[in-house]
């Protein structure tokens, strides 16, 4: 009996019982162990390491990680490579704005009940259940000196037939292309969650509008941007942060190149830790710290951005 | 009032007809530019990869390109072959079992005593665990390899699964669904004398099957994509790599072979392809779940 005690009403003071103390734990155990060996250890671990020279020739010979303070910082501070892949990242969040017009405008126009609209956002959806590395494959025809694109521009004589070039090996165009591909894989996965905050619209509100003749983009600038304010809120800071985090498009697709043109900041932690011969542990958590501030701040920023307009407006 | 009497009155001349058809079409010709846009390198590829090589041709000629002649299902053998394609194919489903059976057991088991048990430190737990899904972890990456390696596990399929089993999201999912389980049940149980691993798996788990059904899914088509992570924990294991690290390596191989490209990317593709439209619905609303 005494096992359905943390459930009776009439003993709200009841001990924590002895037994479901014990199961409790029993049951979590794997969760804990696992999340402790490989999230939390990791967190703290690699905020250590990024004070530390380790990596290289200390890790071959097996010694143990060695303070060196903020020694790691001003090497990064130093670095016009990682001042390069930085700014690229903070260059990369322009993504943000264009990529959640796009999905609550296209969230707008599908959520309509007319012919086929399931049919448009499931279609919008597969990108987003696709491997970055289907994409770069796929893309990579795209963007190729004679692929889809130069041909399609081709045809519409918005590039000339003779000067023709790979879009990724381009220096002018390779951050642009690597974008788009981003804003591909993303657009679907936004546009269902505006879909959510869109459907929780009263009905009643939009109908008045119409009634009181406010023409669509009224509607949309007065009635539908408004009350979405939250999931706008939350995507926009979903983005932010993935904007900030950009990797695997950029590994797959370029490499960081052409000219460090698409190096970002954490195609810097990657490549410093694991690729070439010099691995670099310490400098790469380093580096990964900075990123992990930065993408910190931005929050804070988006989330005061957001708060303020609306306090400005009630 | 007048507004109600003018609105229909509007609505039935034939200029009004003709602006509210001309919108339509606009929204429609909008929405399927739209959709070439998102589904074009799909297609593309499904052409590519039906196209018979031997007939000569290029993959750039267009728009010949873009639909095939000469249909052809030989690529697919082709890459399948002299790729050896099923040694990565298992590989991905070797990964993707261990990371759904591991997912739904932890899930399961942690979700448990979060739902129904009163135990010290449930509040902090909990918030523990949910602080995971925004914790910035740009550097977890690379001290799990350290980890994996010291424990001898680098370079196997349990290290590429073992970080990633134990996830928030799996945990909040299937406490919510223990949550709606009615108390009584679990009561009539106990008074039976059921033990609680019982009741986990002979009333908890069966009642939440729809949960248990969506978490599944959604691990199977991230685990089955997953680049980076099985990427650099296998980098030292060639051969133990799954299709999609496998389908970038095809290309650097066999980069004069597009057409054996495009057949192993449909390959990839299929499954996941197949288990998004059959469980479409679920998908968006598992998405749309997440915002509210």
């Amino acid at each position: 009996m005494a096992r359905s005690q943390p459930f009776n009403a009439r003993q709200p003071r009841a001990r924590y019982s002895l037994r479901d103390t014990l199961l409790s734990y029993g049951f979590l155990a794997p969760a804990l162990i696992l999340l402790t060996l490989f999230t939390f250890y990791p967190l703290a671990y690699g905020s250590y390491l990024g004070f530390t020279e380790y990596g290289g020739a200390r890790f071959a010979q097996g010694l143990a990680p060695k303070w060196i303070g903020l020694e790691n910082f001003r090497t990064l501070a130093a670095d016009p490579l990682f001042l390069t892949a930085l700014g690229n990242s903070v260059k990369y969040l322009v993504i943000v704005p264009v990529l959640q017009l796009a999905s609550l405008s296209v969230a707008v126009l599908v959520n309509k009940n007319l012919p086929g609209m399931a049919f448009f956002r499931a279609a919008y959806y597969i990108p987003v259940v696709t491997s970055i590395s289907l994409a770069a494959v796929m893309w990579d025809w795209v963007y190729n000196k004679e692929g889809t694109l130069n041909w399609a521009l081709g045809v519409l004589h918005l590039i000339p037939e003779g000067s023709f070039f790979g879009w990724l090996n381009n220096e002018q165009t390779a951050f642009w292309a690597v974008m788009l591909v981003t804003f591909w894989r993303g657009f679907g996965y936004y546009m269902v969650l505006y879909l959510a905050g869109l459907q929780s619209i009263p009905a009643e509100l939009e109908e008045a509008a119409v009634l009181d003749g406010a023409n669509s983009w009224k509607r949309f600038w007065s009635i539908t941007v408004p009350l979405m304010k939250p999931t706008i809120l939350l995507c926009s800071l979903l983005s932010t942060i993935a904007a900030l985090r950009v990797l695997e498009e950029v590994l797959v697709l370029t490499n960081g190149g052409p000219l460090n043109s698409t190096y970002t900041a954490l195609m810097y932690v990657y490549s410093k830790a694991f690729q070439g011969f010099n691995f670099d542990y310490g400098l790469a958590s380093a580096a990964g710290l900075v990123v992990a501030v930065v993408a910190l701040l931005l929050s804070v920023v988006n989330f005061r951005l957001f708060h303020e307009s609306d306090g400005g407006e009630a | 009032m007048s507004l109600v009497v003018r609105a229909p009155a509007r609505a039935a001349t034939p200029r009004r007809r003709n602006v509210k058809l001309g919108r339509i079409i606009v929204r429609y010709v909008f929405l399927i530019a739209v959709l070439i846009f998102a589904v074009f390198p799909f297609l593309w590829t499904l052409a590519i990869a039906l196209t018979d090589k031997t007939a000569g041709g290029s993959i750039y000629n267009f728009p010949a390109s873009l639909f095939p002649k000469a249909i052809t299902f030989h690529n697919f053998a082709d890459v399948y072959r002299t790729f050896s394609l099923g040694k990565y194919i298992w590989n991905s489903v070797s990964i993707t079992g261990m990371t759904i059976v591991g997912t739904l057991l932890v899930s399961a088991l942690a979700a448990y005593p979060l739902a129904r048990f009163r135990f010290p430190g449930k509040g902090i737990i909990f918030a523990v665990i949910i602080a995971t899904l925004v914790l910035p972890g740009e550097t977890t990456f690379i001290v799990n390899t350290l980890t994996l390696k010291k424990m001898g596990l680098l370079g196997t399929h349990l290290g590429v699964v073992l970080p990633t089993v134990a996830a928030a999201f799996g945990i909040f999912l299937m406490r919510q669904a223990f949550l709606s389980v009615p108390q009584a049940l679990l009561e009539a149980a106990r008074l039976d004398g059921a033990g609680e691993l019982t009741i986990l798996t002979r009333i908890m788990l069966p009642l939440s099957v729809p949960s248990l059904a969506a978490l599944g899914i959604f691990t199977l088509v991230g685990t089955w994509n997953a680049y980076f992570w099985p990427m650099l924990a296998l980098s030292g294991a060639p051969d133990a790599v799954p299709l999609s690290v496998a389908v970038l390596k095809l290309k650097g191989q066999f980069n004069y072979d597009p057409f054996n490209i495009a057949a192993g990317s449909i390959i990839m593709m299929v499954p996941v392809l197949l288990v998004f439209l059959a469980a479409q619905k679920l998908f968006m609303r598992g998405m749309e779940g997440a915002v509210k």
